[in-house]
């Protein structure tokens, strides 16, 4: 039996605010954090099978034709087994969702860094070796490999215009008109892609560091010429994902192919400099935006026009402007996105896709606008809020923006902010604070999980992963709560395609997909005890394996002679075409910037988001944190720099690539605003993941302007940049 | 080459080719998974083990330059995994993935140590005297260990809430 859920029409019974056993919503231990700490949770390099042998990708030093000079020779060396060129070895990563192989082919490079060939061998250290014995030569056709040399493509499905916004623009009391760059940037997973593949003749067994195994599975069975059925991958530890494991990476494919050619078990791990080239960046954007307003700061026109790049074969493209169709009313609009094909890495989702670098964006101009009118930046966020989605009419279906900003305001104490800028000093430091709002659109993905009850307790089961987002947690909270089992007796076992399929771990889905199946098959259960006491669901508590039906009090014990099973399927439904459906925050910074040398330091941090119910407040929270700091991370340091030449990627590691480290960031402060979104499911919680990085970077230059005069709109604010707004600005 | 190293209190005689880094030898001879490749570049702190009580990233140091030496990894800071700093990791959530997780405890087991010693940082206030465990010098001291995931608030309490009253004195360590 399974409990099928179409998501069509909202939950307006809030029954995980009636279950009576306090583990739901509440702070509890993530099951899985015990194996870390004691350095016992196996990712995907960590497993040892009998005749491992060792694979070393090869990168392309240029684009064009790749020859292998002297492939025999290293062929030759003691202890390689194998220089593999292979045809369906893939040229990057798979797409989030892609579901079938990606571009193949490695006798030619389309972008530098590219993988050309695995070399195989006994020991790590001779692989390694070897493939830097590898002479790779490429014959080097040049390629465009900056925006400014292409005409970008301009698709008919991503420009959008209502009103008149250019007569807007120009009539407009108050036009902000600015354009503002991002950098390219990258996921920086601190576990680097790898597999470890085993081939029994029949069937391919792959360990690897992936997000989304129902999709990975496909895409590594089509890629090497399998029916789907032949492979199963496993995933229990995921070491970070951030969209850059999405979809099958290149050390699968290829060590997929050499295990099945040699017969024996193959692992493969990019080594972190192939991190940064191989998977998928960010694109870097330029943002044109335009803010038509009248002068107490009320918008009547707003546009956004944004470039990215892609590779020529690739169909994703960072959705910029995905945040402002939805951000702020305003009856004149124009929003765009031109796609420029050049030979740079891959780039693809890199932690919410779109609103991440389209949102900051536009709320340094919202914060421009603020200067502008004299207009509080909290009070001409109020000002703009929709009362239905500004392009299709369609009713919000929860929509918690005021609550977030008064909220934040209060707790960060914004209102004793003078509002000019330049006004407090502190040595060499100039202070200030800055705000923005946060958006993000809300995804449900179809998932599948089953539940086994028996006198010893639950086990929970999907192929879902957690890649630290607290899936482990949250999927035994919601088993523990609803069938009333203390948690030490629900495990939760993921991250194997021969569970259910789940959703996957990517664009916030996680916990409202996978982890309503897994209230679904709770339900399946639950119904089952009911069945068998003789009453209806809705009448039965479960707690502390007690099952109570009226008067009548049974021990779950002797209820389970024998196991029951539940299995729970969630599919979007109608509620995407009735209702417009997003996460909605805001963030409040205060930094410090040195008169001296521009340098900026971010001194404290608040965040405040609404995303429906929170499931555990604990791994909530952490998950804002995550965000917010990859806000000061853009706002601060974050910049993967292409050579303009060849685009290759320059900085490729973590010396050259600054992501934040302990000492950037401050206390963060996180508060949830109230919220069950009903059309959210039958737990009325949203994704959580993404929405603490949108705007987070925002907050930051805002208030480097507050603190110094400086406007900053090329990110990120490096101290040279800083210095030179200052002296623009007349400091 | 043969090489002896003892590591967690095991004594272990390994022959080992002269290009495996400590960190290897760890993960890939002796089964110890625990300590993490991140960067294999000494850039992330992913592979901190402690060699002879001291802190080092393994991924910087060949094996056989260890011959005799004395190595703690993650799996040897407690018979059970659950010592103060591991219990404190979990209670204040310092760890989303957990690929950082091992090199963020043998940092935090060294740094403690560190601090009761008095050897100053960067940011300490007096070369000479005591060190005081604020929030900036654990910051500083914890630098060397990216978390992606960024749970460096969770990270903080959790060494902090180990360390209570917040200085050790170098007597108190003796």
């Amino acid at each position: 039996m399974t409990l099928d859920l179409k998501l069509d029409t909202p939950f307006e019974d809030h029954r995980a605010d009636q279950l009576p056993q306090g583990i739901l919503g509440h702070e509890q231990d993530r099951p899985d954090g015990w194996l870390k700490v004691a350095g016992r949770a196996t990712y995907a390099a960590e497993t040892d099978p009998d005749g491992l042998l060792h694979g070393v990708l090869v990168r392309a030093p240029a684009t064009g034709t790749v020859m292998l000079s002297n492939l025999a020779e290293v062929e030759a060396m003691p202890g390689v087994r194998k220089v593999m060129s292979h045809p369906k070895m893939i040229r990057n990563a798979a797409q989030g969702t892609a579901n079938k192989a990606p571009v193949q082919g490695v006798d030619h490079a389309d972008y530098v860094g590219q993988p050309i060939a695995l070399v195989v061998a006994e020991t790590f250290e001779t692989a390694t070796h070897a493939a830097h014995a590898l002479i790779v030569s490429v014959d080097g056709v040049v390629k465009p490999a900056t925006p400014d040399e292409v005409t970008p493509e301009q698709p008919d499905d991503k420009q959008t215009i209502l009103g008149d916004p250019d007569i807007t623009f120009a009539d407009a009391d108050v036009l902000i008109d600015e354009t503002y760059t991002t950098p390219a940037m990258v996921s920086a997973a601190m576990e680097p892609h790898a597999a470890t593949a085993d081939w029994d003749g029949d069937t391919l067994t792959l360990r690897g560091a992936l997000q989304m195994l129902k999709f990975n599975k496909n895409e590594l069975a089509d890629s090497v010429g399998l029916p789907s059925e032949k492979v199963r991958l496993l995933a229990p530890y995921v070491g970070g994902g951030f969209g850059s494991k999405l979809g099958i990476s290149a050390d699968c494919v290829a060590a997929a192919l050499a295990a099945m050619e040699l017969g024996q078990p193959v692992r493969v791990v990019q080594h972190r400099r192939q991190v940064f080239e191989v998977n998928t960046r960010r694109s870097e954007t330029r943002q044109h935006i335009r803010l038509a307003a009248s002068k107490d700061g009320k918008l009547v026109g707003l546009g956004h026009e944004a470039l990215v790049s892609q590779l020529p074969e690739e169909d994703f493209s960072e959705p910029v402007i995905q945040g402002s169709h939805f951000a702020y009313a305003a009856a004149n609009r124009k929003l765009g996105l031109e796609i420029a094909r050049i030979h740079r890495p891959a780039a693809g989702s890199v932690r919410a896709p779109g609103e991440s670098v389209g949102v900051t964006a536009f709320e340094i101009a919202m914060d421009e606008l603020a200067v502008a009118t004299g207009v509080d930046p909290v009070e001409l966020r109020l000002k703009n809020i929709p009362d239905k989605d500004p392009e299709s009419g369609k009713p919000f279906s929860s929509h918690r923006l005021e609550s977030a900003l008064k909220q934040g305001a209060e707790a960060f104490g914004w209102g004793s902010r003078p509002d000019k800028p330049r006004q407090h000093r502190d040595g060499e430091w100039w202070t200030g604070t800055g705000m923005s709002a946060a958006f993000r659109v809300n995804m449900v993905i179809e998932a599948e999980a089953r539940i086994v009850l028996s006198e010893s307790g639950a086990t929970v089961q999907s192929d879902m992963t957690d890649i630290g987002t607290g899936s482990y947690a949250i999927f035994q909270q919601i088993a523990a709560e609803l069938l009333g089992q203390p948690m030490d007796q629900v495990t939760v076992e993921l991250g194997d395609t021969r569970f259910p399929p789940g959703s996957g771990s990517g664009g916030s889905f996680g916990a409202a997909s996978t982890g309503t199946a897994v209230w679904l098959a709770a339900m399946e259960i639950r119904q089952q005890i009911a069945d068998r006491l003789g009453c209806a669901e809705g009448d039965l508590t479960l707690q502390d394996g007690i099952a109570t039906c009226g008067n009548t009090r049974t021990s779950l014990g002797d209820l389970l002679s024998d196991e029951i099973t539940g299995h729970g399927h969630v599919e979007p439904g109608d509620a995407f075409e009735k209702v417009r459906q997003a996460t909605f925050g805001a963030h409040f910074a205060e930094v410090a910037v040195s008169d001296v040398t521009g340098e900026v330091r971010v001194r404290r941090m608040l965040g405040s988001f609404a995303c429906g119910r929170i499931l555990n407040p604990r791994t909530a929270r952490s998950q804002c944190h995550g965000g917010m700091t990859w806000g000061i991370g853009m706002a601060l340091t974050e910049e993967l720099t292409h050579d303009r030449r060849d685009g290759h990627i320059v900085n490729r590691d973590l010396a050259g690539y600054h992501v934040p480290v302990n000492a950037d960031v401050p206390d963060l402060e996180v508060l949830f605003v109230d919220e069950r979104d009903d059309w959210a499911g039958p737990m009325q919680a949203k994704g959580i993941g993404e929405l603490g990085i949108c705007g987070a970077g925002a907050a930051i230059i805002n208030a480097i302007h507050h603190a110094t005069g400086a406007r900053i709109r090329d990110l990120p604010a490096t101290p040279d940049k800083v210095i030179a707004a200052m002296t623009k600005a007349g400091y | 080459m043969n090489t002896n190293l003892t590591v967690n209190g095991r004594p272990h005689a390994l022959d080992l080719d002269t290009r495996v880094t400590l960190l290897d030898a760890l993960r890939d001879q002796l089964k110890l998974t625990g300590s993490k490749k991140g960067c294999d570049h000494g850039q992330c702190g992913a592979c901190t083990v402690l060699v002879n009580g001291q802190r080092i990233n393994a991924c910087l140091s060949l094996a056989v330059m260890h011959d005799g030496d004395e190595i703690t990894t993650v799996e040897g800071l407690s018979s059970d995994g659950r010592s103060p700093l591991q219990a404190a990791f979990v209670r204040h959530d310092g760890m989303q993935c957990g690929y950082c997780t091992p090199g963020q405890l043998c940092s935090a087991t060294a740094v403690l140590d560190e601090i009761a010693r008095g050897w100053p940082s960067h940011v300490s206030a007096d070369l000479e005297g005591p060190v005081e465990l604020t929030r900036e010098e654990l910051a500083e001291r914890m630098s060397g260990n990216i978390c992606r995931c960024s749970c460096y608030p969770g990270i903080s309490k959790a060494i902090l809430s180990v360390a209570e009253d917040g200085t050790v004195h170098r007597e108190a360590a003796e």
